[in-house]
């Protein structure tokens, strides 16, 4: 974080919390550390996110945390339960299960991720212009999110996939795809409530083009609901991308995609059960987080809970 | 009518409704156009996504070794040689009339196969939507009652977990735990085979076709497997359900009608149950509708892992076998019924909710 605009011997922690703001960074700055501190004040929230964090971290340094392989078959291990050597047992195949989940967590977050990326920028921006201009485009877009909205998100998903064909890509555009629509339809609310405000009026009589209206004053209004919205989808997002990996059609066997080792654990689940239980188990920790975290997000921001 | 009436009072109730049913007549116009041109837009995506499809639909059909000649007389057949807006109105002209093409896979039109796995699907989810809405709703209401309290916070916890476990997973929990361990529930599949040629099938929901035939044996086999499913399906519905629920009712809590029967000495339960859940009664129509609708997006994995023999496996295994017509059949069909539950919904809403008017 940058050095605090106030003389060096206040520390950062009294600059956060002076009465009065000196700056419109110091005020800005503010207003993040009391939502910050809102936002882990709530028991729930704090849990999603430190779990989060723990599964970024995993993720990023899992492969150097075990032994094991995630691909290399050893035929004379296979099928073993939980044991000191392989704490959450091998598969069918010989691999260590926990070796796999931990090379799994990068491709489900990393899928969400992308997701994220995708839906959440097309979604604001779509949004944020059709509140803004109103008119021809609002109606075109807006019955195009309608005509998105009239399907379950896996259902149209599955339609995506069907026509791409399968894989870990086709499945994140097949999921962006059908997650873009309530995120515009989120965005535009929004803008439609600051259009006619003094500010907006302000800008343009000084000569602000609409392209620089929407994209400097109206999403960064829009922002913080999409933020949340997107937090609160990622454990549909999660859930979609599973599913998927289950019915065979987003990541493909040998891959320890969760949703695709549950799928080939299946066949094995009355006599080795956690071959199966342990990667939706995962499945289940990851979306929990992101619900309880986008929980207390919403909680965070919504102006009614001041 | 009496003659002593002055003019004014006799003819302005009709005034009143005559005005009422030339906006209702309003607005229903306006959801005709609406509905239209959403299924116009269904279709429109639909075709798209026919034509995204990188295998070559004829060779899908005829084999990868078929002759030139084969080739151009079932080119000339499914109409590829036209224009594309042409075949867009082709395509358009066969859906309206319910024409999805044949399948790949079973060689019949599509709509015939949908219409026989329909039934499945149906018995299911609508058994799961009675579960779901029976416990959600009384879940919802006891938590808003108790806010904050630890009722508030254990239906909190449970719909949390039904939102966020994948469904695909829980079938399986649950069939190993009640059906392989405890044996409390019948194996995977509609109905055992020793009973599937008793069955006299005139509804295609098999409790009710056992229990009018009279086969309780039948009615108890075909029970004992569709509890599961049933019951994994109606969670996340639950789950949904009671958290709207809560919030609907919070909502209704705070208000100053509450306080004033409360004062008026009405008891805590009669405030709740008479007073505040007629209110919501009609919000929760459709939330119960829409997720009504998102049992189907359940039901794709549930009868999947359940060998259910509906709509949602018909679905998987056109997909993995790249059956477009059967995959753009059932995508048609989802969307429709979206709609149609959303309309509903819609109107029952303006039908039943005066704050609409």
């Amino acid at each position: 974080m940058d050095a605090p605009a106030t003389p060096a011997r206040e520390s950062l922690r009294d600059w956060l919390q002076a009465p009065t703001a000196n700056s419109p960074r110091q005020a800005r700055a503010q207003v993040v550390w009391r939502g910050w501190l809102r936002l882990i004040s709530n028991r729930a929230a704090l849990a999603g996110l430190v779990v989060l964090a723990l599964l970024v971290a995993l993720a990023a340094v899992g492969p150097w945390l075990t032994p094991y392989s995630a691909l290399g078959q050893d035929l004379g291990t296979r099928l073993q339960p939980p044991s000191a050597l392989h704490w959450l047992g091998t598969d069918d195949l010989g691999r260590d299960i926990l070796t796999r989940i931990l090379h799994g967590a990068r491709i489900t977050l990393m899928m969400a991720l992308l997701v994220a990326a995708i839906a959440g920028p097309v979604g604001l921006a779509v949004g944020a212009t059709a509140g803004y201009l109103g008119g021809w485009f609002d109606i075109v877009s807006m019955r195009l999110v309608d005509i998105f909205l009239s399907f379950p998100s896996l259902i149209l998903a599955l339609a995506f996939v069907a026509a791409l064909g399968p894989g870990i890509e086709n499945a994140v555009i097949a999921i962006s795809l059908s997650a873009w629509p309530p995120i515009a339809r989120l965005a535009r609310a929004e803008a439609l409530t600051v259009r006619k405000s003094d500010y907006i009026a302000a800008a343009r009589l000084q000569g602000a083009s609409s392209m620089r209206l929407i994209l400097k004053h109206v999403m960064p209004i829009c922002l913080p609901s999409v933020v949340v919205r997107v937090t609160l989808n990622m454990a549909g997002i999660i859930l979609t991308a599973a599913g998927l990996g289950f019915l065979g059609l987003g990541a493909q066997p040998p891959s320890p995609e969760w949703g695709a080792m549950l799928a080939s654990g299946r066949q094995f689940m009355l006599t080795s059960w956690w071959l199966a239980a342990t990667p939706g188990a995962a499945i289940m920790l990851v979306s929990l987080s992101f619900n309880l975290l986008g929980d207390g997000l919403r909680d965070v921001l919504d102006p009614r809970n001041d | 009518m009496s003659a002593s009436d002055p003019a004014g009072l006799e003819s302005s109730p009709h005034l009143v409704s005559s005005l009422r049913w030339g906006r209702i007549g309003g607005q229903f116009l306006r959801t005709v156009v609406s509905v239209s041109v959403t299924i116009l837009g269904l279709l429109v995506l639909t075709f798209f996504i026919g034509r995204l499809l990188p295998l070559d639909p004829v060779l899908a059909i005829l084999g990868d070794d078929a002759s030139q000649e084969a080739y151009d007389r079932m080119v000339q057949k499914l109409g590829l040689e036209k224009p594309l807006w042409e075949q867009f109105l082709n395509y358009v002209w066969n859906s309206l009339q319910f024409d999805f093409g044949t399948s790949l896979t079973s060689g019949r039109p599509v709509i015939e196969d949908i219409l026989r796995v329909f039934p499945a699907t149906l018995e299911l989810a609508t058994l799961a939507m009675i579960l779901g809405t029976g416990l959600g709703i009384p879940l919802g209401v006891l938590a808003a009652a108790n806010r904050d309290t630890w009722v508030d916070q254990f239906v909190r916890v449970v719909s949390l977990i039904g939102y966020s476990a994948p469904i695909f997973w829980l079938g399986l929990l649950g069939l190993t735990v009640f059906y392989a361990g405890l044996g409390w529930v019948g194996a995977p599949g509609r109905i055992g085979i020793v009973y599937q040629y008793d069955l006299e099938v005139r509804t295609g929901l098999y409790l009710i076709d056992s229990a009018i035939s009279g086969h309780w044996d039948i009615f108890a086999d075909v029970f004992s497997r569709i509890v599961l499913p049933a019951s994994i399906l109606a969670y996340g519905a639950m789950a949904y359900i009671s958290r709207m629920t809560r919030s609907f009712m919070l909502e209704q809590l705070s208000q100053e009608y509450i306080i004033a029967a409360r004062a008026k000495g009405a008891s805590r339960s009669s405030v709740i149950w008479w007073h505040a859940f007629p209110n919501i009664a009609v919000q929760l129509v459709t939330v119960v509708a829409l997720s009504y609708a998102f049992l189907l997006e359940g039901a794709v994995l549930t009868e999947t892992v359940f060998a259910w023999p509906g709509f949602g496996r018909y679905l998987t295994t056109a997909l993995l076998r790249a059956d477009m017509n059967a995959v753009l059949g059932c995508t048609m069909l989802v969307g429709l019924i979206f709609i149609t539950l959303n309309l509903l919904s819609d109107v029952f809403y303006r039908m039943f909710d005066p704050r609409t008017r």
